[in-house]
């Protein structure tokens, strides 16, 4: 039976990660907290707007209303990666060799490991960002589609259009396909392995009944998890072109309680689901048996993360009731 | 478990501010962030600009308008709200109400329907009231060289009249009665440097089904003196104005004729009102044909609000629209000695008065039946 080490904090918490195995909680407050032999708490920002964990330098990056990046080890000293007064930073990415990318308004900035910065101007404002696996290529959603940039490179982008606005944007950790999640409730793909010249493959991936607010990749990038349903809607991504034609699975269905997060096994083909009313679920693929990982809290699950070998499972919720577990018990 | 969290979190109320350009919005802003009224706003603004008020809850965001993916042109939201009201709630004990502000050329339809179209917006706040601050001094050039402007009046809740002190008397009664014509069930109030109380601005519930059209004495009442208690003792509405025709404001054999106001002194006014005025109706009739009615013409109904009765129903229906979004919902019962009838007004462009004043009666329920009452 799975254990919960309960941690209670005031407010929305707006992401979680494993740094050097010892867990960290942002909290849209701006206090960032870790469980490290103790209770520590770090106050970063001025209200935290976005967080995630860069797995190529093992620290948390993190957006703010104060209009700051920050960069926080796992022993909770923070550096200061860019400042911009009175703008809402609400979408950072993590890239290969320590860069970073942010955007506010309808540019995105990408600072590069040496402290230059490049700059990508998008005719809208820039909904999300994110980092391709290999070479230095990023990805700007925004309304009608996406743009991929090569970051040292002064190269036309590559414009992937798709008629709607796209508010977060992921690439497959194999690099063939982009993902954005959409104003309405939809997911879309564009498959970007197709030969010179080819027509592009769309993959539109739609039946949710909500707006796709969580994705996740499994290990090695077989299937996409994603929440915008009382169920976890699971698209196979093993083949050529991806799930077009195929069904997605649906994992940990519930009645009416809506699926808020999702996030895959480091290793195994299995998820944790969270749900709207703080309870998480985890479901293998292959025959979508469930274990209860938690029972209903507080509030909905805003984030979840795994910690490296798979045996830890931290989370946080809208209402600040967060915890670690850990499935082994 | 989660019903009863959610069940407590009262939705945030939020006040849009329109207006042209140096109509006085960030007075009347700096007015509502400085005034000892013992309440918290957050303000999303367009551009910090001359707000010198050092408040961290004043956030900047580049109007994003977004078409929804649904083939209707007129289902448009601002993206960027959805993202920074999100952003807001998720810390919600800042602040007691939300107030946004839109440029002088902003449409305010797209702003209105992000709290409508966008789920996790609507499950989290309340659109209160539009207001639209105008420049009495100005009102007639800006009809003349933008749709923007009368736009803004047209989907107004209230309507502040500013800068009256720049204008002779007979200016502003002039200005007074072309919004009028452009929005008979707005609240006008006349201000000078946007001063005004505020209790007439914020908390207005003008969305709010139960308490839309409680107060709105333009919109509900028959008798005409309703009109100076509204606008003030000194009002002075033109109504004699009649020597224009190109509009269709005009009187049309009602005996009450309170709502059609003379033609808007102003030549340069292409929205019109239509307002209906019909006995008890029958929901069978009714729902089918407004639904119709929202569909077809949507992208010219800029508002709608209406008060139905029901044959056969203790209770007021009411509904209000904005293009071609609509909701109803039942109100309250009818008072003893309330006149069982059935109102409703659309403001908006090109609108047809003869088929919706024939089609609306169509929808009554059949008099023998109707004379009950």
């Amino acid at each position: 039976m799975p254990t919960v080490a309960p941690l209670d904090l005031q407010g929305h918490v707006a992401g979680v990660a494993f740094l050097s195995d010892i867990p960290f909680f942002a909290e849209s407050s701006g206090l960032i907290h870790s469980l490290d032999h103790g209770h520590k708490t770090v106050e970063a920002h001025q209200g935290l707007l976005s967080s995630i964990r860069d797995e190529a330098t093992d620290t948390l990056l993190t957006g703010g209303e104060d209009g700051k990046v920050l960069r926080i080890k796992a022993d909770g000293t923070t550096s200061e990666i860019a400042n911009v007064p009175r703008k809402w930073i609400s979408q950072v990415a993590a890239g290969p060799q320590g860069s970073v990318a942010y955007a506010y308004g309808k540019t995105a900035h990408v600072r590069l490991a040496d402290g230059t910065v490049k700059d990508f101007t998008e005719e809208r404002t820039v909904e999300g960002i994110a980092f391709a696996p290999k070479g230095l290529r990023i990805a700007v959603a925004r309304y009608n589609g996406v743009s991929l940039h090569w970051v040292a490179m002064a190269s036309q982008p590559v414009e992937l259009e798709w008629k709607g606005a796209h508010t977060g944007v992921t690439f497959s950790p194999d690099g063939r396909f982009v993902v954005t999640s959409m104003q309405e409730n939809a997911l879309h793909g564009w498959k970007l392995d197709t030969k010179p010249g080819a027509e592009t493959r769309h993959m539109r991936m739609t039946g949710y009944p909500a707006k796709v607010k969580s994705v996740s990749w499994s290990a090695k990038g077989k299937w996409l998890a994603s929440s915008g349903a009382p169920a976890a809607i699971v698209w196979p991504f093993q083949a050529k072109d991806g799930p077009m034609g195929k069904a997605p699975l649906e994992l940990g269905t519930r009645a009416n309680i809506m699926v808020t997060q999702v996030c895959c096994h480091p290793v195994e083909e299995i998820a944790a689901i969270g749900y709207a009313d703080g309870m998480i679920l985890v479901v293998r693929f292959t025959d979508s048996k469930e274990v209860l990982l938690r029972r209903p809290g507080k509030g909905a699950i805003t984030a979840m993360a795994w910690n490296k070998n798979g045996r830890q499972l931290a989370f946080g919720s809208e209402a600040g009731d967060c915890g670690v577990v850990d499935i082994a018990g | 478990m989660t019903e009863a969290t959610t069940a407590a979190a009262k939705p945030i109320p939020v006040t849009v501010l329109t207006g042209y350009l140096g109509a006085g919005k960030t007075t009347l802003l700096n007015r509502i962030l400085t005034e000892a009224h013992g309440k918290k706003y957050a303000v999303i603004v367009n551009e910090f600009g001359e707000i010198g008020i050092d408040n961290d809850l004043i956030v900047e965001s580049d109007e994003e308008i977004y078409e929804m993916n649904n083939g209707c042109v007129c289902c448009t939201v601002r993206g960027d709200l959805i993202r920074v009201v999100e952003g807001l709630m998720r810390r919600p004990g800042r602040f007691d109400a939300i107030i946004v502000e839109t440029t002088g050329l902003a449409d305010p339809v797209p702003v209105a329907q992000t709290f409508f179209m966008d789920d996790d917006v609507r499950a989290k706040t309340e659109l209160d009231a539009v207001v639209a601050l105008v420049d009495a001094k100005h009102l007639p050039l800006r009809l003349k060289d933008s749709r923007e402007a009368e736009d803004q009046i047209a989907f107004a809740d209230v309507v502040l009249l500013n800068k009256t002190d720049l204008v002779t008397p007979e200016e502003l009664a002039k200005i007074e009665a072309t919004v009028r014509a452009i929005n008979p069930s707005a609240r006008i109030h006349r201000t000078e440097r946007s001063n005004i109380d505020l209790t007439k601005v914020l908390d207005q519930g003008a969305f709010n089904l139960e308490r839309a059209l409680e107060n709105e004495p333009h919109f509900l009442d028959q008798d005409h003196h309703d009109h100076d208690h509204a606008c003030g003792p000194d009002c002075d509405h033109d109504h004699h104005d009649h020597d224009h025709h190109h509009h269709d404001h005009d009187h049309h054999g009602h005996d009450h004729h309170h709502h059609d106001h003379g033609p808007s002194p102003i030549h340069d006014v292409t929205v019109q009102s239509v307002s209906l005025r019909g006995g008890e109706m029958n929901p069978d009739r009714f729902f089918p044909w407004i639904q119709k009615i929202t569909q077809t013409e949507g992208p010219n109904i800029l508002r709608l609000k209406g008060i139905i009765a029901f044959k056969d129903d203790a209770e007021r229906y009411v509904v209000q629209g904005v293009h071609m979004i609509i909701e109803g919902d039942h109100q309250r019962a009818w008072k003893d000695g309330e006149k069982h009838e059935s109102r409703l007004v659309f403001i908006g462009r090109e609108l047809d008065r003869e088929k919706l004043e024939r089609t609306f009666k169509a929808c009554e329920a059949v008099p023998a039946e109707a004379a009950a009452h």
